[in-house]
């Protein structure tokens, strides 16, 4: 099925792991994104199609999926961008495994922020006053880099690591862990750095910058992860964690 | 790759860094002033010097080699961390067996 100016050739992943991918025809409409097309399918074509999104805004980081071979979050992706010859494919988000059609399971992606601490650790109560940040200093200008993660999983599906080692934790998680790393509130560092240390943590990164190309955020995880190879590496030299 | 095995390879690296580069300069010497391998020996023999520049060398490369290939096989083979390590070590220990071989050549024979 050709794509022509009104139309568009949308081919959808449909099933789970052994799927294959399934082609639509889509009108074509001015300002129209990703996820545009991918409801325009379920609501008028196929009710079956499964999919996930919330906010439409590029604020919730529910909606991505893998658009014409890139991760990508489908909601801010306009299709005049992306789809050469009027032609996309639409499929789930890599790395993670496929629940049906363009839904993925989320969890190990979120376990993977447990294992590398990425849970704030109070060194306060309410008790205490509030703390007084200086935004300007250089620790609270690298946690204020990467606060804006949408928890997308984006970046983790577009990792050459995650793909070849199951165990690494990914972009995500180990850029939120140096967040807090460099949050001068949090009392968890000890046990975050010995966390991101052992094998599969920030030191099985190639620095390959997937995950800064394809943020949609613009984040930059790949100096993050730099950022936790370098202080673990001196906490493990002065022995405050160990391999 | 964890933080105890990232610190060694890096720590390697930069040891062998200059050692290139040294390594590389003999060898345009070498070749440029035409020496034959016997003039190369009779320079090298008995030398201190040599034997700890290139045994330093050999013993950098086999540790930084060994961490490398433990990586590439825990990520491109189905071998478990724990035989991916195993066999990484009887990389290394080949590399330095072989190195070592050679310097004593270099050396001492």
């Amino acid at each position: 099925m050709s794509g022509t100016q009104q139309e568009l050739s949308v081919s959808l992943w449909r099933g789970g792991k052994d799927g294959r991918y399934r082609t639509y025809a889509v009108p074509r409409r001015e300002s129209q994104t990703v996820l545009d097309v991918v409801t325009y399918v379920q609501r008028h074509l196929d009710p079956t199609l499964s999919y996930r999104f919330a906010c439409r805004v590029g604020v919730c980081g529910s909606c991505a999926m893998t658009v014409n071979g890139k991760p990508r979050w489908t909601c801010r992706t306009h299709v005049a961008k992306v789809a050469g010859a009027g032609r996309l494919e639409i499929g789930p988000l890599e790395n993670l495994p496929v629940i049906k059609d363009l839904t993925t399971d989320m969890a190990e992606f979120f376990q993977k922020w447990q294992r590398a601490k990425g849970v704030f650790a109070p060194s306060q109560t309410r008790h205490d006053s509030i703390a007084q940040i200086r935004p300007d200093t250089p620790a609270r200008a690298a946690a204020d880099a990467a606060i804006e993660c949408i928890n997308c999983g984006v970046c983790y599906a577009g990792c050459d690591t995650v793909r070849w080692n199951s165990a690494y934790l990914g972009p995500a998680a180990l850029t939120r862990a140096w967040t807090l790393v460099n949050d001068q509130r949090d009392a968890g560092n000890r046990e975050r750095l010995q966390a991101v240390a052992v094998d599969g943590g920030c030191h099985s990164c190639h620095s390959h910058q997937s995950c800064q190309e394809l943020c949609p955020q613009t984040l930059n995880p790949t100096a993050a992860i730099a950022g936790l190879k370098r202080r673990t590496a001196a906490a493990y030299l002065k022995g405050e964690i160990k391999a | 790759m964890n933080v105890r095995l990232y610190v060694w390879q890096r720590a390697t690296a930069a040891i062998m860094a200059p050692l290139v580069l040294v390594h590389i300069a003999v060898i345009f010497y070498a070749t440029r002033q035409g020496l034959t391998a016997a003039d190369i020996l009779s320079r090298t023999h008995g030398s201190a010097i040599w034997a700890s520049y290139y045994g330093l060398f050999v013993a950098a490369a086999s540790i930084h080699a060994s961490i490398g290939m433990r990586n590439v096989l825990i990520e491109w083979s189905p071998l478990d961390e724990r035989r991916a390590g195993l066999l990484a070590v009887a990389l290394g220990l080949l590399l330095a067996l072989l190195g070592f071989h050679a310097v004593i050549a270099l050396v001492v024979t």
